[in-house]
């Protein structure tokens, strides 16, 4: 979907016009823990702030190189001034490793708010949401505080039903990834997802909804091949998926995955209830987790084979962020939960930059293992 | 290059209480390997955990946490290697926590190291995980372990707000207080066993004894001479990381507390030579620690501290000057703990007071503690480890670096990890800690 994919390739454009033609503020948000639902009911537009996949050298006096190339890569984004535009930058704790993103973005990039969220480490803790409810009570004041007026439940409301319109309508789109031959390739729902955290999801939603006027009819003309799952840490690397589906000896689609610039940003919907703030805490609970919060039980691991039945996975590749510790701490137990389902997997560590000739070979010897020769 | 004479400036003498500390360390790991023998029950976890909470079960509680326990392997070259090298075959990342990988080694070997370098066989598997969660690492660490190790019972008590210097809301100490509830609940019912209320005040009585005990210990260290030199302190903070709740660590801390206060009005010092204080930051290299009597003889340059050492699992507050002191007790603060909930919630407030682990939560926080201890512990300099073994001390280094140098206060960064010698090069380092002293006009002690 050629909108997407502009709206992916020219996010700072768009955010900057949405500022000029809205005269609203403009919120970065690091990680997908932010409750946007609180930003949208104070008319705010939270996009996420993503990295810009070059090399930079800006951000070694900030962040020690041992932290993954995300986080420091979207603090370079930040010192270079490339989100000159943002008006505030919410981080919802999540990993410490973007907790140093925001300290330093704080502390060296002149920007109007900014706010540090807790919120629990953990999905399965006793008055979790409870105490998510109280942290939200104090975002939300923070943020009537700055914008100079208060947010409504009705406003609240309008940000739920914003976002819940975007997960059901992502929801729908990918259904048609589960079909024997997926009306969408991997690299198209990536951009979905992405460009879904870059715009304002109202345009966003019509988007979607026009896009799924066309899907039921459409075929495309290339041969799905491995029926493929990422699974891993934030992976916003359209570069690898493409040529993954376009550019190997043997055909392969993306049909699903479990990251947080995927399914598992959208995928549950907020379930409304008296006190909206207990229901936005909720949502955010109960939401597919983040490695970084997935304990005792993993109840991550329950999504991924769900997805991967209902998908008809074939096989996974298990897309490291280099440093991610989260992520590094479940691959152990992953990689061999994925050998208890029969699912072949290929790790691949990813830095800032892509080795694609590397990952090429490698992906192809992959591939090759998996195809049956007669 | 000039040097100076080797004279000796201040009187020294071993510290009396050094053999009982062995004593007590060598004593923790083998009641933890030999608890089943006696009917006791092994509890493993963090160092960080609300360890008063296992004071209800009974005496013959033992707990094995997982980061001092990690140091001692990484202390013996050889068994760590053997531990590393377990863990990469098994495919687990190498730049995972320095401490998990040597634990969870340990695991795959089914091998057990003691403090004098004893290797033995099984690896004592716990009876259930009990932990604590601030850095990622934590309770994720244990959530493998218990599945090595069998499918064992896990409770980890998530701490995601740490405010050291203001009081909590309501809702944020709640949940951690709710937390703390639910894991009596829960070790009560998995044990089988009866919760005495009365031992577990007993227990966050002595467990905050110990905090203040040993935070009293390092007030002491202000003065000049040094009393302890850090390398000597390593062996001695420890112990509110391994059982502060129990009786003879609380005892222990007092009998050092005052021949450390004895020390300072005798004027002895840690090292005869002192004439450079400096402070360190994060764990150092533990198969290394060489490097700190390296710099005392060479340059008399003493650490006399650090925010690690001060503060791991010790409470503090703020004099009038706005120095660290020793946090108040709940006992001697008069707090009631009639019940186990008022006992909870006491506890959990004075928990709260810990002096390091802010540092998760906001890395301006720990730039202000440590240019408080160069200020306060009249240091000259710091050297910080840019701790590669461990993300949870390494976090907001760098800021923390560019903080003090914009204080003025000279600062020497050095990569290294706490838990894996392979990823330390110490003669580089030397060399690195020896232009940096004498860029700041630090003469060599003749030899």
């Amino acid at each position: 979907m050629d909108q997407f994919t502009n709206w992916v390739d020219n996010r700072h454009e768009y955010a900057k016009e949405w500022k000029k033609r809205t005269g609203g503020k403009v919120v970065g948000c690091l990680c997908t823990y932010v409750p946007e639902e609180i930003l949208y009911a104070a008319d705010i537009l939270p996009i996420r702030i993503f990295g810009g996949h070059e090399p930079s050298s800006v951000v070694e006096p900030h962040i020690l190189g041992m932290f993954c190339p995300f986080c420091r890569d979207t603090l370079a984004q930040g010192l270079e001034g490339k989100y000159d535009y943002l008006d505030g930058i919410v981080l919802a704790q999540s990993c410490l490793h973007m907790r140093q993103t925001f300290w330093s973005w704080k502390k060296h990039v002149p920007i109007d708010f900014t706010y540090y969220l807790p919120m629990p480490h953990c999905n399965q803790a006793v008055g979790q949401n409870d105490y998510l409810r109280g942290e939200y009570v104090l975002f939300k004041e923070a943020v009537e505080k700055w914008v100079g007026q208060p947010i409504t439940t009705e406003a609240l409301d309008r940000g739920i039903d914003i976002m819940n319109t975007n997960r059901k309508l992502c929801k729908q789109v990918y259904e048609f990834r589960k079909a024997r031959k997926p009306a969408l390739t991997g690299l198209e729902a990536m951009e979905l997802v992405l460009s879904g955290q870059m715009v304002d999801k109202r345009e966003h939603n019509e988007v979607i909804k026009s896009w799924l006027t066309e899907l039921p009819g459409r075929e495309l003309k290339r041969e799905v091949g491995t029926r493929l799952m990422i699974v891993g840490s934030e992976d916003d690397d359209r570069e690898f998926v493409q040529m993954v589906e376009g550019k190997l000896a043997f055909p392969a689609t993306f049909v699903v995955e479990d990251h947080c610039t995927g399914a598992r940003y959208f995928w549950d919907e907020l379930v409304l209830q008296e006190d909206r703030l207990l229901a936005i805490a909720a949502r955010y609970m109960d939401r597919v987790p983040c490695p970084s919060k997935d304990w005792p039980e993993r109840k991550r691991f329950d999504f991924i084979f769900d997805m991967a039945k209902e998908y008809k996975v074939e096989a996974a590749v298990l897309m490291q962020q280099k440093f991610c510790d989260p992520h590094e701490l479940d691959m152990p137990s992953l990689t061999q939960a994925f050998k208890d389902h029969n699912i072949p997997t290929y790790l691949l560590e990813f830095d800032v930059t892509v080795p694609a000739g590397q990952f090429r070979i490698r992906m192809e010897a992959f591939l090759e293992t998996l195809v049956d020769f007669v | 290059m000039t040097t100076v004479a080797n004279k000796t400036l201040y009187p020294t003498e071993p510290l009396k209480s050094w053999n009982e500390a062995k004593y007590l360390r060598a004593k923790y790991y083998e009641d933890f390997l030999k608890a089943p023998e006696r009917g006791g029950l092994r509890v493993s976890g963090s160092g960080t955990m609300y360890f008063a909470l296992l004071g209800g079960l009974g005496k013959d509680v033992h707990t094995l946490t997982g980061e001092p326990y990690a140091a001692t392997c990484a202390f013996y070259q050889d068994f760590s290697t053997e531990c590393m090298e377990a863990v990469e075959k098994a495919g687990i990342a190498r730049d995972l926590c320095g401490y998990l990988r040597n634990y969870w080694g340990g695991v795959l070997l089914d091998k057990y190291i003691l403090t004098d370098g004893t290797v033995v066989s099984p690896w004592p598997r716990p009876d259930l995980f009990f932990t604590s969660h601030y850095c990622c690492t934590h309770a994720k660490w244990y959530q493998w372990c218990r599945e090595a190790e069998g499918n064992l019972p896990m409770y980890g008590i998530d701490v995601p707000w740490h405010p050291f210097d203001h009081e909590p809301t309501k809702e944020r100490l709640e949940y951690i207080v709710q937390q703390s509830l639910g894991a009596i609940e829960w070790m009560e019912k998995l044990t089988g066993r009866k919760y005495d209320d009365e031992l577990l005040v007993e227990a966050i009585n002595t467990e905050a004894r110990s905090s203040y005990l040993w935070g009293e210990t390092c007030v002491l260290n202000k003065a000049i001479p040094a009393p302890l030199d850090e390398k000597t302190m390593f062996s001695l903070y420890v112990f509110n990381t391994l059982c502060p709740h129990l009786k003879e660590v609380a005892d222990f801390y007092e009998r050092l507390r005052d021949e450390v206060a004895e020390r300072v009005q005798r004027g002895i010092a840690a090292w005869p030579n002192e004439r450079f204080r400096y402070i360190t930051d994060s764990q150092p290299p533990w198969a290394f620690l060489h490097i700190f009597r390296h710099l005392e003889r060479t340059y008399g340059a003493v650490s006399v501290g650090s925010v690690y050492s001060y503060g791991l699992q010790v409470n503090w507050d703020f004099d009038e000057e706005g120095s660290f002191v020793p946090a108040k007790t709940p006992e001697m603060l008069g707090v009631k703990m009639d019940t186990r909930e008022d006992a909870v919630r006491a506890y959990v407030n004075f928990k709260l007071k810990n002096g390091i682990l802010c540092r998760f939560y906001d890395s301006e926080v720990t730039s202000d503690q440590m240019m408080k201890i160069v200020k306060n512990w009249k240091a000259q300099a710091v050297l910080i480890h840019l701790n590669r073994g461990c993300e949870g001390t390494a976090i907001g280094q760098m800021e923390n670096r560019l903080d003090l140098m914009k204080a003025g206060i000279p600062v020497l960064a050095f990569e290294g990890n706490m838990g894996d010698y392979r990823e330390f090069d110490v003669q580089r380092t030397m060399s690195r800690i020896e232009t940096f002293f004498e860029a700041l006009g630090i003469q060599r002690i003749e030899t």
